[in-house]
């Protein structure tokens, strides 16, 4: 009972060092992230996004609520260039409070319905269009299992059309098609970017996460431009193998 | 059960030391098993983990800083792996996967492809030289991943340790080779559709008699079908994955069964993943459980 009390204690001590810690590194982060944003630190100032093409972002479906926070979130992103940004959050604040809000433009070949594009202006007045793509839990396993009955619905009626013998084996390449054509497609992004308490993604749809660099940035309402900035440096510095 | 688990690593050429045993270095072994105990009792005060998945990583960057030969970088992953089955045992963390070789790694030089072969097959042997240790030891080993795609002598080794442990109840080392998360989900597709068929192929033969309706033929398939069909059914979701070296992507692994689970990326190689790096990787999950937790029972509830 006793060295169930001390290892208890122990414990709570541990994790109190290591909060103490946390806030330590938090500290020094802020920092450093007022430093890229004041300019001092001068290899944060040319970012080479050439390699991003996709930028993904979960947040914390809590924090998600801050529509303003979101906004700010995705204007930084434009005055940096990003071109697309596909945002996701597991239950679907961000598709109900972003999207009305937005200029939709729906293109016919493309099918994920969600696709907006939003125009913003940067603080130099100058527009950009970055393409701003909003996801929920629903767009995760969801949208395999449409993806699934489709390709079980062209192998149903292959079996009902007298071709029962023939066993169809459908490949990634099969399913990746049913999922551009139950509205489940979309780039891949090449970088996630995580607010919320946890590194942890969320349910952000499985097929276009496979090679994405995931980050953890930490909650919303902490965010910072110069961590922003700081990620994507590291971002760039990064080589892939892709398994090889 | 952590006395088999340290013959089990024996076997498999790791210096182990076997706990209580008396070493020349004045005790030295006896103060690190203590400690090691004292701090796994710590660290059960808090939420312990029940599956751990890893991407052992950094194999053959150990072996470049080093400069040995590379396939001697994953001898040594292997003898780490061994090594920490035994805490994971002790900390009761029950599910262990690993991600061996994906099916992008058949991209690499040949061979290196031909000597990673070899080496599983050569350590999938020695293993079921012991098969009576790992019995003993009431693990139980999986291969998750198209096992068509390794050469003979490995598959056969591999399926038939599988059989071999099948009855096992204890620790369950889920080892993914050749594997990928997308080609899991459309293998579990695949054999939805393929059961499907069967049962209506069946029912037109008139053998089956309305089962197939009941087995919900001419329902939608749901995520639960899937889930069902996926190398990880019955298996629960992993709490942690980890992933040495500090490289933050995923890489195609277990995609579908993280959507709760704590992302780390420490910084040491594979090879170099010791007691104290576990112990910190539980110690960060413990931080996160409270969020994890919230959130899928949040989810579930509006499932």
């Amino acid at each position: 009972m006793i060295t169930k009390l001390i290892f208890g204690l122990l414990w709570c001590l541990v994790h109190l060092v290591i909060s103490i810690c946390d806030l330590w590194s938090c500290l020094s982060n802020k920092l450093e992230c007022y430093l890229i944003s004041s300019k001092v630190l001068s290899k944060y100032q040319s970012l080479h996004l050439e390699r991003l093409k996709c930028l993904g972002v979960v947040v914390d479906s809590g924090e998600a609520k801050n529509v303003m926070e979101v906004k700010q979130l995705l204007h930084w992103f434009s005055t940096i260039g990003i071109k697309y940004v596909a945002l996701y959050d597991i239950e679907g604040v961000i598709k109900e409070s972003l999207e009305p809000g937005m200029e939709a433009s729906r293109d016919d070949k493309s099918m994920n319905s969600s696709d907006v594009c939003a125009y913003t202006k940067t603080s130099h007045g100058s527009h950009r269009h970055m393409v701003v793509e909003c996801l929920s839990g629903s767009d995760g396993k969801e949208a395999i299992a449409k993806a699934a009955n489709l390709l079980y619905s062209a192998n149903y009626n292959c079996s009902t059309h007298g071709y029962g013998k023939i066993n169809i084996v459908f490949t990634e390449a099969d399913m990746a098609c049913a999922l551009r054509s139950v509205g489940g497609g979309g780039p891949e992004p090449d970088l996630l970017l995580v607010y919320g308490p946890v590194r942890c993604h969320l349910g952000f749809p499985a097929w276009r996460l496979r090679y994405t660099e995931i980050m953890h940035m930490g909650p919303l309402k902490s965010m910072k431009y110069g961590s922003i900035v700081k990620v994507l440096y590291q971002f760039s510095r990064k080589h892939q193998n892709y398994g090889q | 059960m952590a006395e088999s688990l340290i013959s089990l690593a024996r076997s498999a050429d790791v210096k182990i030391e076997k706990p209580d045993e008396i070493v020349t270095t004045a005790g030295f072994g006896r103060l690190q098993n203590f400690l090691r105990k004292c701090t796994i009792a710590v660290l059960s005060c808090g939420p312990m983990p029940k599956h751990i998945a890893f991407i052992m990583d950094g194999n053959r960057r150990y072996a470049k800083f080093r400069s040995i030969k590379e396939g001697t970088g994953h001898r040594v992953g292997f003898s780490v792996l061994m090594a920490n089955l035994v805490y994971f045992s002790e900390m009761g963390v029950k599910y262990i996967t690993v991600y061996a070789f994906s099916i992008d790694n058949f991209k690499r030089d040949p061979s290196e492809v031909q000597s990673l072969m070899e080496l599983m097959e050569e350590k999938i042997n020695q293993l079921l030289e012991n098969i009576n240790v790992i019995n003993k030891a009431n693990c139980k080993i999986n291969f998750w991943g198209n096992l068509d795609l390794l050469s003979e002598p490995v598959r056969v080794a591999a399926q038939k340790l599988m059989e071999c442990t099948a009855g096992n109840t204890g620790l369950v080392l889920s080892v993914c080779m050749p594997y990928n998360s997308t080609s899991e989900i459309v293998n579990a597709i695949n054999r939805i559709c393929s059961e499907r068929r069967e049962m209506l192929q069946g029912e037109h033969a008139g053998s089956y008699n309305g089962h197939a309706a009941s087995n919900g033929v001419y329902s939608d398939i749901s995520v639960d079908d899937l889930d069902r069909h996926m190398y990880s059914a019955g298996c629960p979701d992993p709490d942690i994955v980890i992933r040495t070296s500090g490289e933050t992507r995923l890489s195609n692994f277990l995609l579908w069964q993280t959507t709760f689970s704590h992302l780390q990326n420490p910084d040491p190689l594979w090879p170099e993943f010791s007691f104290r790096h576990l112990a910190w990787a539980i110690l960060q999950y413990q931080i996160a459980y409270p969020y994890l937790e919230q959130t899928r029972k949040w989810v579930k509830k509006q499932l």
